[in-house]
């Protein structure tokens, strides 16, 4: 569930950029997702598959970088990636910290193929439009 | 070709939330967005709640369900406003699920406005809505491990409802561990032990939001 939502999402966004970019069929797509979201890159793949079928993104490659977490100390500045879920600091032991990797969702980049011919749109980017 | 997009994957969201963010303070509206695994005690709690401070300020209140609307029709027997949205599945309420029920809202009315997410503790921690704070509730039932479990709900919440505290005579729940949890993954996370259902308790919490009404009232009067 979480992740099917994740995905809609991404693939709603990559559309109004493909749209922009006159992309016709989008081949492959690269995301990049923290451990601390919970998101699983297996299911993930297995959204992109369900969601993508009939669409720009049909048969196109998912590929997913995972991030591993790293915090940092507001207290005394000390970056850690902690190997547990505990977030207080191995140097002063406060948990006041920052996330500064491991909560991304991002989608890093995507690729596809031009539309050579303009104004020759597949229905979905046009009824997108 | 190639494209960079190098941006948040719920970018979308985001941007819809931010507008649900400035219209809410434009109208002065302290938003909570309540996020609760099933069965927490999320609508009792906001029954007791609108029950004590109904008089003092206008409170509105968005109610997230799946399918149904009997949490819905629970709040709007407390005679304020209320706008359900039904998910048709999705686990979490989106920005712009939000954006239509806020568009329904009398908003210049309001003080104080609840959003209850549907019971989950995963997805809605990653769905920014355009609240000014969101609220983590956990009831005794569930074990003392799930901060430790659901890291990021409780590191993104401002405050923390332990719910419940009238069963812990009968249930093996460690509350001194359940708190220490809490402290690892945010050491000023505010914890509100209570009971909805006893109202034992329920005077902190009630103190928290009346403390926060007025400021964002002062917020709104200078800022607009």
């Amino acid at each position: 569930m979480h992740e099917a939502g994740l995905i809609m999402e991404a693939l709603k966004t990559i559309q109004k950029s493909a749209v922009e970019n006159n992309i016709q069929q989008v081949t492959k797509i690269t995301l990049s997702v923290g451990r601390l979201t919970m998101a699983l890159p297996k299911a993930l793949s297995f959204a992109f598959r369900i969601l993508s079928q009939g669409t720009m993104f049909g048969g196109a490659e998912l590929e997913i970088e995972q991030k591993e977490l790293c915090l940092e100390c507001c207290t005394c500045g000390v970056n850690f990636s902690p190997a547990d879920i505990d977030f207080t600091c191995p140097e002063c032991g406060s948990a006041l910290i920052k996330i500064l990797e491991g909560h991304e969702l991002h989608i890093l980049s995507y690729e596809g193929e031009a539309d050579k011919i303009e104004g020759n749109c597949c229905p979905e980017v046009a009824a997108s439009k | 070709m190639k494209v960079i997009v190098a941006q948040k994957l719920l970018q979308a969201n985001e941007e819809i939330a931010g507008e649900n963010r400035h219209l809410l303070a434009r109208h002065g509206v302290l938003t909570l967005n309540l996020i609760s695994a099933p069965g927490a005690g999320k609508t009792t709690l906001l029954e007791k709640t609108i029950a004590a401070l109904k008089e003092e300020m206008a409170i509105g209140v968005i109610e997230g369900d799946i399918y149904t609307t009997k949490d819905a029709e629970r709040i709007a027997s407390q005679q304020v406003e209320v706008v359900q949205i039904n998910t048709h599945g999705a686990c979490h309420l989106d920005a712009q699920m939000t954006q239509e029920a806020l568009n329904a809202l009398s908003l210049a009315q309001l003080d104080l406005l609840f959003i209850e997410n549907v019971g989950n503790l995963v997805c809605p921690a990653e769905f920014d809505l355009g609240e000014n704070y969101k609220v983590a509730l956990l009831s005794i039932t569930e074990g003392s491990d799930k901060p430790a479990k659901y890291p990021l709900v409780f590191h993104e919440a401002q405050a923390v409802i332990l719910n419940k505290i009238d069963l812990l005579h009968h249930m093996d729940f460690d509350l001194e561990t359940m708190l220490e949890q809490v402290k690892k993954i945010k050491e000023d996370l505010i914890v509100f032990p209570l009971s909805a259902k006893t109202s034992e308790g329920m005077g902190a919490w009630l103190q928290w939001l009346k403390s926060l009404v007025p400021k964002k009232k002062k917020l709104f009067a200078t800022a607009w």
